[in-house]
C-alpha cells in the first residue's frame, strides 16, 4: 500500500511517498509523476523519508522516465532513502542513474 | 405367479359355491314348492354359501384389480364398464331364452325362476364387488391417513357384517337399521374424495362420463331385474335367499351407486375449468423446462427461444419477440409468428410517439400497453405485454408477447410471464457462470502447460568439472517467474554461469525470462567477456523488454586453467563468496547496473568485468531477490546477514547439501512454502 502527497515548494514539486511500493501500487507512482510533469514541473523532489519498501516494479517506474526527463530538461531527485531502500537502488545501480540527495535541502540544491 | 394361481382359484371356489348355492337354493325352493317333498336342507344354508361366494368374489377382485399398477384413471373404468356390459349382456340374454319360451309351465315355475334370479345374483354381486374395488383405488388416489382408516373401517365393517347375516342372528330390528344406516354414511362420506377428477385431461374426462353413464345404466338394470325376481320368488315360496336383507349387498349397491353418480357429476361440472387445470399444468412443466434447460441447453440461444415458446404457450399469445441488446452481445431479434419488420415497426412506433416504461431497457415497470398499439396503423395486433430481462443486474433484453385482442392479458399472465422472464434471467446468469468457470479451467491448463515449457527452460543437468560442482534451485510465485539460471560449456577449461531475474513475476517475466535465455545460449558460445555479453546482452533487450521492465543478471566465466573466475554484474543481487582459507564471507558489492535501464550506447559506461581467483573449498551463493526479501510473519526480511550466517554452518558440505539446507531455513523462517516473489539460487562449490 502506497500513499502519495504531493506540494509545491519553491518552484519544485514535492511527491512524498509513504508505505511500500509493489507491483500494484507502482501504478499510482507512475501516475503521480506523470501527472507533476503533465503540469509542467520541471523540478521533481522525491520524499522517500517514509518508504519502507519499494519492488523492481517499483523502480522500473522511476526508470521509464529517466530518458524522458533528459530529453526534456526536467530534473528529478530522490532524497531521505532509508538504508534498505537505498540498498535496493544501488544493488541495481539506478543510483548512477538517477540523482539521489540526503535530504530536502540538498535535495533542493541539486534541482536549483 | 403366486398370486396369479391365488385368482385362479379364488375363481374356482367363486364358482364352486356359485354351483352350491344353486344346488341347496333350488332344492329348498322346488321342497317348499311342492308339498309331496320333505325339506332335507336347512335353510340358512344357501345364505351361508351365498357368504362365501362373495368372500372369494371379493378377494378375487382385490387381487385382480388393487394390485394392477399400470391402470389409469380411465382404464380402470373401461375395466368396470366392460364387466358390467357382459354381465347385463348375460342377463338380458336370459331374458330372451325366457322370451323365447313363451308362458309355457316351465318359465313360471318358481324353480326356474329361481334359477334365473341365481344366475342374475350372482352377476349383479360379482358386477357391485367388481365396481366396489375399483372405486376403493380412485378415492385412495391421494390418501390421507385419516382417509385409510376410514375406508379401513368400511371394509373390515362391511366384511364384518358377512357374520351377522351368515349366522342369522335372530334378527334384532334396530341392529341391523344401525349397521346399513352406518355403511351408507360411512360411503357417503368417502364419496367425497374425488380428487382423482382433476386429473383427467378434457378428452378423458368425455370418455370417462359416458362410461360411468353407462355403468350406472347397467347397475340400475341389474338392480331391477333382481329386485322383480326376487319379488316373484319371495311371494310364491317361504324361503329363498333373499339378498333384500342382507347388509353386505345393500350398502353395497348403495355405496357403489352413490360413487358411480357422484364421480359422473363431478366430471361433468368440472368439464368447463378442465382447460384452466390443463394450463396450470402446462406453466409448471413450462416452467420445469426452463429451470432445466440451464443444465442441458449448449447456448443462450436455447434458452431465448424456450422462453420465447413457453411464454406464448403459456399465455396464448398470438405473436412475440425477444429482443437481446446487451454490451456482452451483439443485437438479436428472436421472433414468433411476427416478421422482423412488424416488430420493428411496433418498436419504432413506441419509441417515435415517445411511450415510455414499453421497452425501454431501464425500465422495469411492466404495464398492459394496449393503448399504445391502438394508435399504431396497419398492425393486427391490439394488446402488448413487455418485460425486461435481468442478468446480474444489468438489463439484457425485453420479452414482448402480443394479442390481436384488446385487453388480451390479465393479471395472472402477467405475473407467470414475469417469473418466466426472472427464470430465464437466472438460466442466462448460471449459463455464463458455467462459461466463465470453464473458461477459467482452460486458462488454469494453459498456465499448467506454460509451467511445464518454463520448467524445461531452465536446465536438468549443470555444467560440472574436476574444480567445481554446481547444484541450483527455483521456484515461482505464480505458475511461471522470471527467475533464470543456466550454464553453458565454452571449451575444456573454461565454464560460463548466468543467473538473472526479470522485473515483475508472472507471465510478462516469463516471456523475458526465455529472451534472456536465447540471448544467454547464442552470446555465452561465442566466448565474450563478461561486461561484452552484458553490453550486447542490453542492446538486445532494448528491443523487446517494455518501459519500466528490465533484467538484473550476472554473468561468470570460469576458467579452470587459471583459477580465475572473471565475471560482471548487471544491477544482480551481489554475490556471496565464502573463502576457505577465511573465516569471513563477502558480498561483491561492485559496479553494473541491470539490463534494460539504459537503452543506448551509453551503457557500456555503467558496466564493468571483475577477476578473481578461486581455490579449492570455496562457495559460491547467487541468488535472486526473492530470498533475501522473504518476509516472516511480523514482516521481517530473510536479509543479507541471515543468509550468510544459515550458508556459513554448513559451507564446508556440497552444493546440493548447502542448498538444501538454505532452503529449509528459508522456509523455517516464512512458515511457508509460498513464498510471494520467485526465488532461485545457485551455489557453486570449488574443489
Amino acid at each position: 500500500m502506497i500513499h502519495i502527497k504531493r506540494m509545491q515548494e519553491d518552484g519544485a514539486d514535492v511527491i512524498a511517498l509513504i508505505g511500500e511500493i509493489d507491483a500494484s501500487s507502482s501504478i499510482e507512482l507512475d501516475l503521480a509523476i506523470a501527472k507533476s510533469v503533465g503540469e509542467g514541473f520541471t523540478k521533481i523532489l522525491v520524499d522517500c523519508g517514509a518508504l519502507e519498501y519499494i519492488s523492481s516494479a517499483g523502480l522500473g517506474v522511476f526508470m521509464s522516465y529517466i530518458e524522458e526527463f533528459k530529453d526534456r530538461d526536467i530534473r528529478m531527485v530522490l532524497f531521505g532513502m532509508s538504508e534498505r531502500v537505498a540498498n535496493t537502488f544501488n544493488i541495481l545501480g539506478l543510483n548512477e542513474l538517477l540523482q539521489i540527495g540526503k535530504d530536502k535541502v540538498e535535495a533542493k540544491q541539486m534541482v536549483a | 405367479m403366486r398370486t396369479k394361481a391365488i385368482t385362479r382359484l379364488l375363481f374356482l371356489v367363486g364358482v364352486i359355491t356359485w354351483l352350491a348355492l344353486l344346488f341347496t337354493d333350488i332344492s329348498i325352493v322346488f321342497s317348499a314348492s311342492s308339498s309331496n317333498i320333505r325339506q332335507e336342507l336347512p335353510v340358512w344354508l344357501p345364505g351361508v354359501i351365498l357368504n362365501l361366494y362373495i368372500l372369494s368374489v371379493f378377494y378375487y377382485f382385490k387381487l385382480k384389480i388393487e394390485r394392477d399398477d399400470v391402470l389409469n384413471f380411465v382404464d380402470l373404468l373401461w375395466r368396470v364398464f366392460a364387466t358390467g356390459l357382459v354381465f347385463t349382456v348375460i342377463s338380458l340374454g336370459l331374458r330372451l331364452l325366457e322370451f323365447l319360451m313363451g308362458s309355457t309351465r316351465l318359465t313360471t315355475n318358481v324353480v326356474f325362476k329361481d334359477l334365473l334370479y341365481l344366475v342374475n345374483l350372482a352377476l349383479m354381486i360379482g358386477f357391485l364387488l367388481m365396481a366396489f374395488t375399483a372405486w376403493k383405488r380412485l378415492i385412495l388416489y391421494q390418501k390421507s391417513k385419516w382417509l385409510i382408516r376410514l375406508w379401513a373401517f368400511f371394509e373390515i365393517g362391511l366384511l364384518l357384517s358377512l357374520l351377522y347375516n351368515t349366522f342369522n342372528f335372530p334378527v334384532v330390528e334396530w341392529l341391523y337399521a344401525t349397521l346399513l344406516s352406518v355403511f351408507v354414511v360411512v360411503g357417503l362420506v368417502l364419496s367425497g374424495n374425488m380428487k382423482w377428477v382433476a386429473y383427467l385431461n378434457f378428452r378423458q374426462k368425455w370418455t370417462s362420463l359416458l362410461l360411468l353413464l353407462l355403468t350406472i345404466f347397467y347397475l340400475l338394470y341389474l338392480f331391477y331385474t333382481n329386485s322383480a325376481l326376487a319379488e316373484s320368488i319371495g311371494n310364491t315360496v317361504p324361503h329363498f335367499t333373499d339378498y333384500r336383507n342382507h347388509i353386505f349387498v345393500l350398502s353395497l349397491i348403495v355405496f357403489v351407486t352413490i360413487y358411480s353418480t357422484f364421480s359422473f357429476l363431478v366430471i361433468l361440472f368440472n368439464l368447463p375449468t378442465t382447460s384452466v387445470f390443463e394450463q396450470k399444468l402446462e406453466e409448471v412443466v413450462n416452467f420445469q423446462r426452463i429451470s432445466q434447460s440451464i443444465q442441458t441447453e449448449q447456448s443462450e440461444e436455447s434458452v431465448y427461444n424456450i422462453l420465447l415458446e413457453t411464454s406464448v404457450s403459456t399465455v396464448f399469445a398470438d405473436a412475440a419477440w425477444l429482443e437481446v441488446n446487451s454490451r456482452q452481445l451483439n443485437y438479436k431479434l428472436f421472433t414468433y409468428k411476427i416478421t422482423d419488420k412488424e416488430a420493428h415497426d411496433i418498436i419504432t412506433h413506441l419509441k417515435t410517439h415517445n411511450v415510455k416504461g414499453v421497452l425501454e431497457q431501464s425500465s422495469d415497470k411492466t404495464k398492459n400497453l394496449s393503448k399504445h398499439l391502438a394508435s399504431l396503423k396497419g398492425s393486427r395486433f391490439r394488446s402488448i405485454l413487455a418485460f425486461p430481462i435481468y442478468v446480474k443486474g444489468e438489463n439484457i433484453g425485453t420479452l414482448a408477447l402480443l394479442k390481436e385482442l384488446p385487453e388480451g392479458f390479465n393479471k395472472e399472465m402477467t405475473k407467470i410471464v414475469s417469473t418466466f422472464a426472472n427464470q430465464a434471467g437466472i438460466s442466462i446468469e448460471n449459463f455464463r457462470l458455467m462459461e466463465e468457470a470453464l473458461q477459467n479451467e482452460r486458462y488454469k491448463e494453459e498456465l499448467k502447460i506454460a509451467k511445464t515449457v518454463q520448467k524445461s527452460l531452465l536446465p536438468d543437468v549443470l555444467e560440472k568439472d574436476d574444480d567445481f560442482e554446481v547444484a541450483a534451485f527455483s521456484e515461482s510465485a505464480d505458475e511461471v517467474g522470471g527467475d533464470y539460471y543456466d550454464t553453458i560449456r565454452i571449451n575444456d577449461h573454461q565454464v560460463s554461469l548466468i543467473i538473472a531475474d526479470v522485473s515483475g513475476k508472472g507471465t510478462t517475466a516469463a516471456f523475458h525470462m526465455s529472451q534472456m535465455k536465447g540471448i544467454f545460449h547464442s552470446l555465452a558460445q561465442e566466448d565474450v567477456e563478461p561486461d561484452t555479453f552484458m553490453v550486447r546482452s542490453n542492446q538486445a533487450l532494448v528491443y523487446c523488454l517494455e518501459r519500466g521492465s528490465f533484467i538484473s543478471a550476472i554473468y561468470f566465466v570460469i576458467n579452470s586453467q587459471t583459477k580465475k573466475i572473471r565475471y560482471a554484474r548487471a544491477g544482480h543481487c551481489p554475490v556471496l563468496y565464502f573463502c576457505a582459507d577465511k573465516e569471513k564471507a563477502i558480498y561483491f558489492k561492485d559496479k553494473g547496473i541491470a539490463l534494460g535501464m539504459v537503452r543506448n550506447k551509453s551503457y557500456k559506461n555503467f558496466i564493468q568485468a571483475n577477476e578473481f581467483e578461486y581455490k579449492a573449498g570455496d562457495v559460491m551463493v547467487l541468488y535472486t531477490d526473492g530470498i533475501t526479501e522473504a518476509k516472516d510473519a511480523k514482516g521481517e526480511e530473510f536479509g543479507y546477514e541471515r543468509l550468510e550466517s544459515v550458508v556459513d554452518e554448513v559451507r564446508s558440505l556440497g552444493p546440493k547439501e548447502i542448498q538444501d539446507h538454505l532452503i529449509k531455513k528459508l522456509y523455517e523462517f516464512t512458515g511457508t512454502e509460498n513464498i510471494n516473489d520467485d526465488y532461485t539460487t545457485m551455489i557453486v562449490k570449488f574443489r
